[in-house]
């Protein structure tokens, strides 16, 4: 085909949207045009992050330690048994942390690093809809790596227990989800903050571990300190999200049974509140920084 | 329907302005305080017309554009395009832009890069898969078209960068030095490409030092010098007004002083 014949075909077509911008005006229309920008951009994280070699050593890794844990059954001894799928619980939950941290980490500054972001923003595309759409991307790469997790154990343990405790495992996944999209956000605030994806990955690290362990201790720990500390530390109390409240790995270890509805979605909505919290403050800083 | 638009939106010939624009950065030493990139500049672009912007290094080229699609925010002054201001995203709807060097995700193939762009500017699926085909076959690229852009030579990721330039089909085209660092087919491909487009009535905004490029290929010229614009009109013009070629009439206004 000829250049002029290949730029005549290049010409809308009769009926097609060719300023697909103008069909939706005011906020219905920026809400839909956010929508499908970060479903693009969200699209592009997860075809990265499945083309990457590490997340398939770690993958693969996780995979394999938890079939021969899971499949493990010492002369029928519960205790064993229960200990094994607590470890490779673990291993779940801190896979998906080092995932979910070290992918979402790396994608603003690339996007900087590599200037793939000006081809991006030169498109009708704001900055909201890069963080938004980056955060989508991680969020749902998180959760289909989490599926696939819970998949394998629970497959593995239900065919030596045959016991398939589904709601308990519904319960455990969204929590898990939901508790990982509030990280991914601090993360996405952490790769504005922090020059380098190394250092954000190392504090978001410490800081989402740090509140694993030690968030519900800190009212007990402010009772120790004399003012203006005690009230310091409460103040940390209740503003850090208390990510603890979504490790419900004991639901399965002990068949304990599912969570009250209510309950499970008063915790969902409460980490979306905060990873709304987290995404708005990146947006707004986001905004304030230069590209270049 | 471009008419149309173009119309609703206020201006049916300029189809880009700018208004005394004006850019300062604080500089990063803290004893040059603020540097001033671009000084009162005012241009009007016409439709169908291919723009040369030329000037040395650290003229304000690159400021320009880099305003005009919003990577900087104006300190005053504003810019409009298809008369719709630059800080709103809308107005880059029916732009495609070059960057000078490729940046590109380079672990997507090229239709998958142009896939993307395309859901971006909400194309309907049969309508992208149409115009992947027409974009790779105009920039020859069709043969790697499945293969990854990180296995791709630098002239075909220049080309890349023009297919994705060109997915949205649109009326204005902001070419940052779309032929540099390409071998002497490359330039002339990208050349072609240029005036082809032209022919079909887009207009052609592009920044170059390739004067002889420029020459060829433009309507009309505008050369800046230290953040301001130093003289504009069509280069025919300039070359009769000042009885010399566009190189010395470039080096007069820069006020380059040849080393005795």
């Amino acid at each position: 085909m000829s250049h002029s014949t290949a730029i005549n075909s290049l010409q809308p077509s009769p009926g097609a949207d060719s300023q697909p911008g103008q069909c939706r005006t005011g906020w219905i229309g920026q809400v839909c045009t956010a929508l499908v920008n970060s479903r693009a951009i969200g699209g592009l994280v997860i075809k990265e992050l499945f083309r990457r070699k590490d997340f398939y050593a770690l993958f693969v890794l996780t995979a394999l330690i938890t079939v021969i844990l899971g499949s493990v059954n010492f002369f029928n001894e519960a205790h064993i048994v229960r200990y094994l799928k607590e470890i490779c619980l673990f291993l779940i939950w801190a896979s998906s942390l080092v995932i979910a941290i070290t992918t979402t980490a790396r994608q603003i500054p690339s996007e900087r690093e590599s200037r793939t972001i000006f081809p991006l923003i030169a498109k009708p595309v704001t900055r909201t809809h890069v963080v938004l759409g980056k955060f989508l991307g991680c969020w749902q790469a998180s959760g289909l790596t989490l599926v696939v997790f819970y998949l394998f154990f629970g497959v593995v343990s239900g065919t030596r227990e045959h016991h398939w405790p589904i709601g308990q495992y519904m319960q455990t996944i969204t929590l898990h989800w939901f508790m990982l999209g509030v990280v991914i956000a601090m993360t996405l605030l952490g790769s504005i903050v922090f020059a380098a994806p190394s250092s954000n990955n190392t504090i978001t690290f410490i800081v989402t571990v740090g509140i694993l362990l030690v968030g519900r201790h800190l009212n007990k720990l402010a009772l120790q300190f004399h003012e203006p500390a005690q009230s310091i530390i409460y103040s940390i109390y209740f503003a850090l999200p208390h990510l603890e409240l979504f490790d419900v790995r004991d639901l399965i270890i002990h068949d304990l049974g599912a969570i009250d509805v209510l309950v499970w979605l008063a915790a969902l909505g409460y980490a979306a509140v905060y990873t709304a919290l987290f995404l708005v403050a990146t947006c707004l800083l986001f905004r304030r920084k230069a590209v270049n | 329907m471009a008419q149309n638009w173009l119309r609703k939106a206020g201006s049916v010939d300029a189809i880009l302005k700018i208004e005394n624009l004006r850019v300062e950065y604080k500089s990063r030493e803290a004893s040059h305080g603020i540097k001033v990139a671009l000084r009162g500049l005012n241009l009007s672009i016409d439709s169908g017309e291919v723009f040369g912007f030329l000037g040395p290094n650290g003229a304000g080229k690159t400021t320009t554009m880099n305003v005009l699609l919003g990577f900087v925010p104006p300190t005053s002054g504003n810019a409009f395009i298809f008369g719709t201001s630059v800080r709103d995203p809308i107005a880059r709807q029916r732009i495609g832009y070059l960057p000078e060097l490729t940046y590109y995700y380079k672990f997507l193939s090229a239709e998958e890069l142009l896939r993307f762009y395309a859901k971006i500017f909400r194309i309907p699926k049969r309508e992208t898969e149409q115009r992947i085909d027409s974009v790779l076959k105009l920039v020859e690229l069709e043969h790697a078209r499945k293969r990854p852009i990180k296995t791709y030579s630098k002239g075909m990721q220049q080309r890349v960068g023009l297919a994705q330039a060109l997915i949205n089909n649109p009326d204005l085209l902001i070419l940052d030095e779309p032929t540099s660092g390409l071998d002497p087919i490359g330039r002339m491909k990208v050349r072609e490409i240029i005036q082809r487009l032209k022919q079909e009535g887009k207009t052609v905004f592009f920044s170059s030092h390739e004067l002889g490029e420029v020459e060829t290929v433009c309507d009309r010229v505008a050369i800046m010098n230290a953040g301001e614009l130093r003289t504009e009109g069509r280069v025919a013009d300039l070359v009769s007004r000042h009885q010399s070629t566009l190189e010395q009439i470039f080096l007069d206004i820069i006020e380059y002083k040849a080393a005795a």
